[in-house]
């Protein structure tokens, strides 16, 4: 066993997934193969939208991958970070939107 | 960003031997990766076999007023191999002669060699249907002596075809060196200004994009959209097509992976985007490449891995093209880059 939690080398092997679970495994990935389709959105569109996720679920893998995919596609510097404020700015605001709530219980225990 | 040659400055990688030991040693030694070879066996295509010759493409010499970073051919102003006008006439008799349709005249700066338009004057003439100069574009505002080149390639019907890694500044500077964005827009505006690249225009003007790092070129489509909406807006220029070619892990490019520490990761993206329908239309089954010393080669990249041709006739004096075509084409690691995705070829994506 690796010593670390995360391996890089580990993205390569995310196929093998199917290989415990073969039918659910690949219904998983036709359907991520089809969500990144060309569709109502561009395939460069959802690009950006799977690296601001990626950062919002911190997952490093995706990190990687998107960050790759952005390059392939000729996503510039800029726009990858604004992809990742558009996902900060979201969590951020779904963190203070909270404070509403705060507001509300405070108000009605001590109002 | 250097200025010189790996060769001018002695760079291991400039030896072509050790540049094929890196690329069947490691991870294609010890089985991590299958090799090219096995690779195709798994879909009976081994060994790989030429089908028509469609394209001569010459190497007029390795000379060249750039030295960008990922550059296969190690080009620069430091490289004096350059074609002479006896090699030139030996092609001539070779292009009045063959069956090919395309003849591709590349480099280093083709237009450097001192010969470059009497040879394009007489290359012309031998009626060649499609007749491609690779021009890097700066190459028309660096001298003088080059401004009038626009006009040159109109009188001639030349088809012009140059590099363009990105439509933003930075990103092209980084990897063709500091200035290169300005000269080259400049440049594409004065072959706009004869016709070239306007739509319904036959004056043909196409550009390579490759990508600047260790990553694979995205859809060539998709790029071909996003560069012409770009260079349309911002500086007002036409083009007809994009090609997007993958870059191959050779000279500078293999230093660049290996300093980089991404050589790895790259022949795993390789080989992980591996299309055998790529390799049915790889550009060596339909392309020969001759060299600036009239040497010949499958294709470009072999002759920079300076692996000639496996046929009695290795030289262009020695041109007999039925034979020539029946040979088995020199393979290795590096072939992965004409087979990954789309495939990648002189001309672009292949499949």
């Amino acid at each position: 066993m690796s010593k670390n939690y995360y391996d890089a080398a580990d993205l390569r092997k995310f196929g093998k997934i199917t290989e415990w679970s073969e039918e659910l495994g690949n219904k998983f990935f036709d359907y991520y193969g089809k969500v990144f389709e060309e569709g109502a959105l561009t395939a460069r569109e959802k690009s950006l939208i799977a690296l601001a996720v990626a950062h919002t679920e911190q997952c490093p893998y995706c990190i990687d991958a998107y960050t790759k995919d952005g390059l392939q596609r000729g996503i510039t510097k800029p726009e990858m970070m604004e992809a990742i404020h558009v996902g900060a700015a979201i969590k951020s605001g779904a963190t203070l939107v909270h404070g509403v709530q705060m507001m509300n219980k405070v108000n009605k225990l001590d109002g | 960003m250097a200025t010189k040659s790996l060769k001018a400055r002695n760079n291991d990688i400039a030896n072509t031997a050790r540049q094929l030991e890196i690329l069947s040693g490691g991870i294609f030694a010890n089985g991590e990766l299958p090799t090219f070879a096995d690779k195709i066996k798994e879909t009976n295509q081994f060994p790989l076999r030429p089908k028509k010759l469609e394209i001569l493409q010459i190497n007029l010499g390795y000379m060249c007023n750039q030295v960008c970073s990922h550059c296969h051919v190690d080009a620069g102003p430091d490289r004096k191999e350059i074609m002479t006008i006896e090699t030139m006439n030996e092609c001539l008799d070779v292009i009045k002669k063959t069956e090919a349709h395309t003849l591709d005249l590349t480099g280093g700066a083709p237009e450097m060699n001192p010969n470059f338009r009497w040879f394009v004057e007489e290359a012309s003439k031998a009626g060649i249907k499609d007749f491609i100069v690779r021009s890097n574009l700066t190459i028309i505002r660096a001298n003088k002596k080059y401004h009038d080149l626009p006009e040159f390639f109109k009188k001639h019907n030349v088809h012009v075809v140059s590099s363009m890694p990105h439509w933003t500044r930075g990103k092209t500077d980084k990897q063709r060196g500091n200035g290169v964005f300005d000269k080259s827009i400049k440049a594409l505006q004065e072959l706009n200004a004869v016709g070239y690249g306007m739509p319904n225009s036959d004056l043909k003007l196409d550009l390579v994009y490759n990508p600047s790092g260790a990553f694979l070129p995205g859809d060539q489509m998709a790029l071909e959209n996003d560069f012409k909406k770009a260079l349309k807006a911002d500086f007002d220029i036409d083009f007809h097509s994009l090609f997007a070619i993958t870059n191959l892990p050779i000279s500078r490019f293999l230093d660049y992976l290996i300093a980089s520490e991404n050589y790895e990761d790259y022949m795993y993206s390789l080989v992980e985007a591996y299309n055998p329908a790529a390799v049915e239309n790889v550009m060596c089954t339909n392309t020969l490449s001759v060299s600036w010393d009239g040497n010949l080669y499958d294709c470009d990249f072999n002759q920079m891995l300076n692996l000639k041709v496996n046929s009695k006739v290795k030289h262009i004096s020695e041109y007999n093209e039925a034979l020539l075509q029946d040979r088995n084409i020199i393979i290795s690691q590096h072939c992965y880059g004409c087979t990954a995705g789309a495939g990648s070829s002189c001309q672009g994506v292949v499949a």
